[in-house]
């Protein structure tokens, strides 16, 4: 098991600051997950780590040694891309076989190391097809299987699953998770998606314009979100956030509310407004209320409640459950959240 | 219903018009074709016979007879195809390194090469026709190799370049990781998966090299001569002898006509790639 360190890492082309110094610590046999919007930095990150880009300053360890320098295939790595990138024109078997040859080891412990992968990911019976042959799901479990054969120090993997659908997705980051487990290797997954990373992750890094906002355990991120960006993007629906008047009775520039912890009534409440929009999905409701002078306040309520567009109601939110946050949009953490 | 009715007549005169262009563009290699079978007399009758003449193969006999096919024969194929895999070997590690480690001069670089086909080929003649007598190389097939190689060169980095163009940058970043060398990526990798354009790439150049005929005219005499050169000895001496100059030229095209009757599928996709998606 390997740790991954980046010791004030920067990228640049030309001018353009993609990355500005950044550290990170990632430890042995974590799953770390980069996530954040697109553009944000977060595959140029990854591929800054696989060394398929170069550093422009700082310094990349791993276990403890520098590999800021070393080409891709010495840093022990193995990669799988959202595009799966498996070679058209060789057979499932080859693929798979391909980082091996390239490190000329032996015929019989290749076909020993491709059976065992092929066995792992269920793709014994597809050996002989050609990629073109396979579906998504499949095609994902090759990639995952060339990555694997080379026993690498740890893997990147590059929003492995957006190209599939969401039946399939949610299938494959059940085994991915069930291979994190089973090899209990260091994992760097790259995504967008933030139920993909709240799911996955040992520890999440919520990146934003090629900075670090905020690292942290899933549910650290959920329950305390260090900045007003984390507060917006993780958690689905999104918080609520709330600027002006209402803010500045609690000391703050903007306060938000997670919509579960928003209570409906008919009678009475907080605000009062009138429904938009009722999302019935058995489970839970998702219930937009458009308050005026507020704007939309969604709630997040149980499954059986009646409610309609057009319906006049009250919200009211839990007090203890607000999050506050200051002019630059950082966690005002002193003191209980208060109204003045 | 008249929708339907207009698209027919729409399909019909293309189908008129693709016919027409067709026919005139093929119509001179069939009359050289069908003078070939004529009498000399016949051959140069007014009005022209087209069909009905009495068909003959005396011709083929008589220019098989006086010259040495085979030989000339010989010759274009090692010249064509000499100067078209050497081009090869030069063109595909200079189109994949102007493909995948494009800088700010690619584009540059890349219309230089190409402006070397827009200089008329007789500006250089005399120093190349001086160059090639210094290095005992005219008159030879290894000159003809050379010259016909570095001229078509340009073509074969542009062909080459919008195959390579079209491979994912993914496929050779997933090598590159899997600890392929740059050598073994070109092997393993980049070469197999653009074998389809490669090989058209390697038979344009094949036409285009078979059918030259300014260098190989101008740097050879009678012994390395290929058809061209063949069929030129006929129209110099006795430019009224159509009929036989005809059965030469028929003889000189015909083996490149049914290659690229054989290969037409892949000399198209070779041609429209890029610019069909």
């Amino acid at each position: 098991m390997t740790s991954i360190a980046l010791k004030n890492v920067s990228k640049r082309y030309g001018a353009h600051e993609v990355i500005p110094g950044l550290d990170l610590e990632i430890e042995a046999g974590e799953l770390v997950v980069f996530v954040g919007p697109s553009g944000c930095g977060k595959s140029t990150l990854l591929r800054l780590i696989a060394g398929l880009e170069d550093v422009s300053s700082g310094q990349l360890l791993i276990d403890g040694r520098d590999a800021t320098r070393l080409p891709p295939a010495q840093r022990g790595l193995s990669m799988v891309f959202q595009s799966y990138a498996l070679y058209p024109h060789m057979s499932v078997r080859d693929n798979i076989a391909f980082p091996l040859k390239m490190a000329r080891r032996s015929k019989s412990v290749i076909e020993r190391k491709v059976n065992d992968a092929a066995r792992v990911l269920n793709l014994q019976e597809y050996l002989d097809r050609k990629p073109r042959e396979l579906s998504g799901g499949q095609r994902q479990r090759v990639a995952i299987g060339r990555a694997i054969v080379r026993e690498p120090v740890a893997f990147l993997f590059d929003e492995p699953l957006s190209n599939l659908d969401a039946a399939l997705r949610v299938n494959m980051r059940m085994e991915i998770a069930g291979l994190h487990q089973q090899l209990g290797a260091t994992m760097i997954y790259v995504t967008h998606d933030q139920v993909e990373a709240m799911t996955l992750a040992d520890r999440i890094v919520v990146l934003n314009a090629g900075r670090v906002e905020q690292v942290g355990t899933p549910l650290e991120l959920y329950r305390s979100p260090a900045t007003l960006f984390v507060a917006g993007f993780i958690g689905s629906p999104r918080m609520n956030l709330l600027g002006g008047f209402e803010a500045r009775q609690y000391g703050a520039a903007t306060i938000g509310i997670r919509p579960e912890h928003v209570a409906l009534s008919s009678s009475e409440g907080r605000w009062r407004g009138k429904v938009s929009l009722a999302e019935h999905l058995g489970s839970d409701t998702f219930v937009y209320v458009d308050v005026d002078g507020l704007g939309t306040i969604t709630v997040r309520t149980t499954g059986d409640v009646d409610v309609r567009p057009g319906d006049s109601l009250w919200v009211t939110p839990e007090e203890t459950c607000l999050h506050r946050f200051d002019e630059h949009g950082r966690a005002i953490r002193q003191g209980p959240p208060q109204r003045h | 219903m008249t929708a339907r009715a207009t698209d027919r007549q729409r399909k019909l005169a293309f189908t008129f018009v693709a016919w027409a262009v067709a026919t005139l563009i093929f119509f001179p290699i069939l009359w050289t074709v069908l003078t070939s079978f004529k009498t000399e007399a016949d051959a140069v009758a007014i009005p022209p016979k087209f069909l009905f003449f009495d068909w003959t193969t005396d011709n083929y006999a008589e220019v098989w007879e006086r010259t040495d096919y085979l030989r000339h024969f010989r010759n274009s194929v090692i010249i064509s195809l000499g100067s078209s895999l050497i081009g090869l070997c030069i063109a595909i590690p200079a189109a994949w390194a102007l493909a995948f480690s494009p800088t700010r001069r690619t584009r540059g670089v890349l219309m230089w090469m190409l402006s070397t086909k827009m200089l008329p080929a007789v500006g250089v003649l005399v120093p190349i026709y001086l160059l090639f007598k210094r290095a005992g190389l005219l008159d030879t097939r290894t000159g003809l190799v050379i010259v016909l190689m570095l001229s078509n060169l340009p073509i074969m980095v542009w062909m080459l370049f919008t195959y390579f163009k079209e491979i994912p940058r993914d496929i050779l970043e997933a090598a590159r990781m899997d600890g392929a060398t740059p050598g073994r990526e070109l092997l393993h990798i980049l070469t197999p998966m653009a074998l389809p354009g490669i090989a058209s790439t390697l038979l344009l150049n094949v036409i285009l090299a078979w059918n030259e005929s300014f260098w190989t005219l101008n740097l050879t005499a009678a012994s390395t001569g290929p058809l061209t050169a063949f069929i030129a000895s006929f129209s110099a001496p006795e430019g009224l002898f159509y009929a036989k100059l005809s059965a030469a030229s028929t003889l000189a095209i015909a083996p490149i006509v049914i290659l690229g009757w054989l290969s037409q599928k892949q000399l198209v996709r070779g041609l429209t790639f890029g610019a069909v998606k």
